[in-house]
């Protein structure tokens, strides 16, 4: 009888570490990675530097030779529309292949519909001093004199340019009213993504959506953006440059 | 022999009140582990802390090293303290506009380098919003020391010294922009000065001259209100009414806005150690603090928009004057201009 009960407590003990050890199993959160993939595109096909020429929605013909961009500040956005932060700052550049996969670990679990990130740099890493990794001054994305980043650079040659060699050279930052040129994207998912597998996303920038949505850009009046004026306006622009594919 | 003890005892005295009084004085100390600032009596919380950039003796070491350097010109011929010189309160004595690379002329007076963890805003323009970031400034500028901040990594990361200060300051070998300018800001963010005579009054261990003293009544009355004390400067950018200089066109704050509003308007300099920054103004145009006070004593000569509040200043008669800048020679701080702790360590 005394050995039965000792039997049965240790049979039940051992029960009951199982049935917590699968609790644990199925609450244990997984950790799951988002992986964006940037592409960047002209029209329907992919962006080359230099080498070939495009034409804008004034039909103004141009090369693109250096696309470069800061994107930061990553949510998720689940199913209670609650906005999920990650962080993060990338800067992407077409010339780096490598600077257009991002990852990001160790998602929160959660069901999410979509997702946002700004175009830039936010106001509080504008000012916080010296800064590494992607915030790294030597990115050549910084302004010393008129302290902030560069949250984007768009350079190549117009035929349409007033400038001199026929270059035009979009540099935009600020982070501060009046010229504050942080643009926050919101992208929805076409169907639900479970953080139970890692999230792939194919995040699409149009070129060509830079100069005709929202309004039409006239190179000609656009050729050198670099400062105060007309930040806004390329910034804008860029607002509406991405979409998921 | 009693008369030899007590020469001792006198000693020992003279000894124990020079530590005592020379302790006062610090506001951090290089052999004390952790190092810590304490602010100066009254002085107000600083807009930089190094909250993000732990004070440590070693950094502020290899600060002091790269200050005194002119590895960070593209020709290796200047450093910081080329320009900015400590018996200047870190201004250039006798030069009114700033001298680069190659001989090169710049647009503006170089700034005394004081107590600029309380600054809200950097250079004469105050383009400039961090402390840690400021050094790229002249670093890049083409008329300062033409360097790229990516090149002066390479060049530090070839050099076996800084490859070992930076060992000691970090405890690893890694050298790049964010501990550059953060070992610089350590060196710059302590170059504290807050034991003039003023300050020493104000801690009833001195007394002003009768003459000081009726500066410093004026001095309350008409000048107080852009530089008010302990920092003698309110951070802000205002037009001092000098008559534009047709040759540099600086536009001052609106070359940073580009607002019509903010055009000739510059960074209230702080009056401490003034004695010692001469030339002044932006532009360095005036050699002496009576030629100074002889600007803001005739209205009627000033650049139209300029900053009402000096008309509180009115007209003051020559001995006002004069007391005026006897007062302003009490701001000079021996302790700060001689602190071994800021001097060039190759001169040592």
């Amino acid at each position: 009888m005394h050995r039965f009960l000792k039997l049965s407590a240790f049979t039940g003990a051992i029960g009951l570490l199982v049935v917590f050890y699968s609790f644990y199993l199925i609450k244990r959160p997984i950790r799951s990675n988002l992986r964006i993939n940037i592409i960047h595109l002209v029209g329907n096909r992919e962006l080359k530097l230099d080498s070939v020429t495009y034409h804008n929605g004034l039909n103004q013909a141009y090369t693109v030779s250096k696309f470069k961009y800061y994107l930061s500040n990553f949510e998720l956005i689940n199913s209670n529309h609650q906005a999920i932060p990650l962080g993060e700052y990338f800067l992407i550049d077409e010339e780096d292949p490598a600077s257009k996969k991002i990852a990001i670990k160790n998602l929160p679990s959660g069901v999410y519909t979509g997702i946002s990130f700004l175009i830039g740099v936010d106001s509080l890493h504008n000012c916080s001093g010296a800064q590494s990794g992607a915030l790294d001054p030597i990115n050549g994305m910084f302004w010393a004199w008129h302290t902030g980043y560069i949250f984007f650079k768009l350079e190549g040659k117009s035929t349409a340019s007033k400038q001199a060699g026929g270059n035009f050279e979009w540099h935009i930052g600020g982070y501060q009213e009046p010229v504050n040129c942080i643009r926050k994207v919101n992208l929805n998912f076409k169907q639900k993504k479970s953080s139970s597998l890692d999230i792939d996303l194919d995040l699409v920038a149009d070129i060509n959506n830079l100069f005709t949505n929202p309004k039409v850009i006239d190179l000609a009046n656009f050729s050198s953006v670099t400062g105060v004026e007309k930040a806004t306006t390329i910034a804008d622009q860029y607002s509406q440059l991405f979409y998921l594919r | 022999m009693s008369n030899k003890s007590s020469y001792l005892f006198i000693l020992f005295a003279v000894l124990i009140a020079f530590v005592v009084f020379s302790s006062e004085k610090e506001y951090f100390s290089l052999l004390r582990e952790p190092m810590k600032l304490s602010l100066p009596k009254g002085f107000p919380t600083p807009a930089y802390n190094f909250q993000k950039n732990k004070l440590n003796a070693k950094v502020f070491n290899l600060g002091r090293q790269l200050f005194y350097d002119p590895i960070l010109s593209a020709d290796g011929s200047i450093s910081c303290g080329s320009c900015h010189q400590q018996i200047a309160a870190f201004a250039h004595i006798d030069h009114a506009l700033s001298h680069g690379i190659y001989g090169k002329i710049g647009k503006r007076n170089v700034p005394a380098l004081q107590n600029l963890i309380w600054n809200t805003s950097y250079m004469w323009d105050g383009g400039v919003n961090n402390l840690e970031v400021q050094p790229i400034n002249p670093i890049t500028n083409p008329i300062e020391m033409n360097e790229s901040l990516a090149h002066v990594v390479q060049k530090l990361n070839a050099s076996v010294k800084y490859k070992t200060l930076f060992f000691k300051a970090y405890n690893d070998s890694l050298i790049n922009s964010e501990r550059l300018l953060k070992a610089l800001a350590q060196f710059t963010g302590l170059l504290i000065s807050a034991d003039a005579k003023y300050d020493r009054v104000m801690a009833k261990a001195d007394t002003f001259t009768t003459q000081e003293q009726q500066g410093f009544q004026l001095y309350k009355v008409k000048c107080a209100n852009c530089h008010p004390a302990p920092l003698f400067t309110d951070n802000s950018m205002r037009n001092n009414g000098l008559p534009i200089d047709t040759a540099l066109h600086d536009d001052g704050r609106a070359t940073i806005t580009h607002q019509s509003g903010d055009k000739n308007k510059f960074r209230v300099p702080s009056l401490r150690n003034c004695e010692m920054t001469y030339p002044y103004m932006h532009d360095g145009r005036f050699r002496k603090l009576k030629e100074v006070i002889a600007h803001y004593n005739n209205q009627s000569k000033m650049e139209r928009n300029y900053d009402r509040s000096i008309n509180k200043i009115g007209t003051l008669t020559a001995e006002e004057q004069q007391a005026l800048v006897l007062f302003l020679k009490t701001l000079t701080d021996k302790t700060f201009l001689y602190d071994r702790r800021f001097a060039d360590p190759n001169n040592q």
